[in-house]
């Protein structure tokens, strides 16, 4: 019998419903894994097994007395990113600013994972307050890539995929706005989806990018992630942006796609996002899965978007904008740290020292930058004209989708890089979120699935799936459809030849 | 090729309130530097005409009934403070003088 901790969701919840084993016993076998490993990957931020156990154990309860289960996952474990807020653990988006901070409120995502049934066994590593794609810049340390202790798990949401990708749990939280969730999936070798912006809720989301920042799921297989996005998925009145609609029929098209019949579907693959700049294994890698999405007769043509190539300098002058503005917010007067409250300095100082002491290097990189291109003089030259390559990046999104249901690309340029090796190197660092960036700037859906080994040096490679909005369920039945072949060709997938990391945390 | 020099460095940092350290000046002007070089290629584009998207999603106005709603208790938005006097935020000094 394959061991709890390797099964999927689904299987676990379709076991923990027949009442064939217990949520607490599942429970409790994930809790001894991340007790295991966790000291070698730092995943988790914060743990609460007692907690986690009380919440299974209602889950068995309500079974026992024949209720049905609360979602299609109740009792199913996860890990949270700390970026959502939790009345009952800490939340500390990976920065000192919020160390020790208890949430007066649950965010949307948080409540509705809780009124699932599902298990909340506690908070994952970011990047501190989301800017980051390694994870490094966590005021608490780093977290390690399950593949190789050595390198990073992508950021900023390494912990949650780390967490994933070594069978801690079966199922995490990320949040997505320039790559946060389908970079460090892609580098772990697990399924992580940016849904249409505003398809899940961005209540007690800490806001780091407003117009960006969209909040998804992490698992092993596509159809886990389907089940999860809809759990966290729909309208929330609490979320000004949020899309009053129906959510996209995404465990449908993950079951339908899962068939294998891909005939009729147009996939585009972007010309902008392949050739030199790519490590040669991701490039093959890359072009083993379009060879494979063929062979499941889908019609592959190559796809222009010009404004593509000027996504990343897009990004990265409206998020440090949106960053530096959101960010105001911290400033030691009402929760979180304070600093030199020495009796004498007035609050200005105060406030000042605490931003200093609080923040990490990257932040306040942003926040300068982001200072720097509102400030006026240079609003339309940077601000003003990232905004208009935006709008020509919706159109590019627009014109391709006009040809083809959906486009694909490798999700990042290369495998997981060895941790330090960009850190200082701001810039070489963004390059990870050269392809995954259009999607966040015109808000459409977008996933990032396994795609095999890179052949130059056994690390994972992730296919980028990129769908319009609110048609995040094409982008699901493409990547079931892959996945399906993708195990068949391999003989099983793909995360299951993860290193056993119990020999590795000896 | 815009260029940024160290005083306009602590020109940003005291606007964004960061009480920045000399060595962090010296580090963050050439990184900001290498940074600006490369994002100013938004101007590469010819967008005269085109219209600026602060938003993916269209933005409406989003009413709710005139109901309402329980917020924060006083002690929960207290809870999180660094200090408190007589149930409410205690915060240094906001004027110059003492």
């Amino acid at each position: 019998m394959t061991r709890l901790t390797r099964c999927s969701a689904a299987e676990l919840a379709a076991r923990i419903h027949a009442q064939d084993i217990t949520a607490v016993e599942v429970t409790r076998t994930h809790l001894d894994r991340i007790a295991a490993v966790d000291p070698a990957l730092h995943a988790f931020l914060h743990l609460d097994g007692p907690a986690a156990l009380a919440a299974a154990a209602a889950v068995d309860d309500g079974l026992r007395r024949g209720d049905p289960p609360a979602s299609p996952l109740a009792g199913v474990p996860l890990a949270l990113k700390d970026v959502f807020t939790t009345v009952d653990m800490p939340t500390t988006c990976g920065s000192r600013m919020l160390q020790g901070w208890w949430p007066p409120y649950d965010a949307t995502v948080t409540r509705k994972l809780r009124a699932a049934g599902v298990v909340i066994v506690g908070k994952t590593n970011m990047d501190e307050f989301a800017m980051g794609s390694s994870t490094e810049n966590s005021a608490y340390g780093p977290t390690r890539n399950p593949w190789d202790l050595d390198r990073v798990p992508g950021g900023s949401g390494g912990g949650s995929a780390a967490a994933v990708a070594a069978f801690e749990v079966p199922l995490a939280i990320g949040t997505d706005t320039g790559g946060s969730i389908r970079q460090p999936s892609a580098v772990t070798g697990t399924v992580g989806v940016k849904p249409t912006y505003g398809g899940v809720s961005r209540y007690g989301l800490v806001a780091f990018s407003s117009s960006l920042d969209q909040g998804g799921p992490v698992a092993r297989t596509v159809l886990d992630a389907a089940l999860l996005h809809e759990v966290i998925g729909g309208y929330d009145p609490l979320d000004s942006t949020s899309i009053d609609a129906p959510v996209p029929p995404v465990v449908q098209a993950a079951r339908a796609g899962a068939t294998g019949d891909l005939t009729g579907i147009r996939v585009g693959v972007v010309s902008q996002f392949r050739g030199d700049g790519y490590q040669p294994g991701v490039r093959r890698a890359f072009e083993v899965a379009v060879s494979r999405l063929r062979e499941l007769g889908a019609d592959i043509v190559e796809v222009s978007c010009p404004s593509f190539d000027h996504a990343l300098p897009a990004y990265y002058l409206i998020a440090p904008s949106e960053c530096s503005s959101n960010l105001a917010r911290f400033d030691g007067m009402r929760y979180g740290l304070r600093v030199g409250d020495d009796g004498g300095r007035s609050a200005e100082e105060v406030m000042s020292l605490t931003r200093e002491a609080g923040f990490g290097p990257e932040v306040k990189r942003r926040i300068m930058l982001g200072t720097y291109a509102l400030s006026a003089g240079y609003y339309d030259a940077y601000y003003g004209q990232a905004q208009k390559v935006r709008t020509l990046i919706i159109r590019d999104f627009a014109a391709a989708f006009d040809q083809v249901d959906v486009l694909v690309s490798p999700t990042t340029p290369t495998t997981a890089f060895r941790i330090g090796e960009r850190v200082d190197d701001p810039m070489a660092m963004y390059l990870s979120d050269l392809c995954t960036i259009p999607a966040n700037l015109a808000g459409n859906a977008a996933l990032s699935v396994p795609a095999g080994l890179s052949d130059d040096d056994g690390l994972p490679v992730g296919l980028q799936v990129m769908a319009p909005a609110l048609a995040d369920d094409r982008a699901y039945r493409v990547a079931a459809a892959y996945e399906a072949a993708r195990d068949d060709a391999d003989g099983g997938p793909l995360v299951q030849r993860v290193p056993d990391l119990e020999v590795a945390a000896r | 090729m815009p260029t940024i020099s160290r005083d306009e460095v602590a020109h940003l940092a005291r606007l964004a309130r960061l009480a920045v350290t000399e060595e962090e000046l010296d580090l963050f002007a050439g990184q900001l530097e290498v940074i600006l070089t490369s994002v100013a290629r938004v101007g590469e584009v010819a967008a005269a005409d085109i219209p600026p998207t602060s938003h993916a999603v269209g933005l409406t106005d989003v009413f709710r009934a005139d109901v309402p709603r329980p917020g924060l208790t006083q002690q929960q938005a207290l809870s999180g403070a660094y200090a408190t006097e007589d149930g409410r935020f205690r915060v240094p000094r906001i004027l110059d003088e003492s």
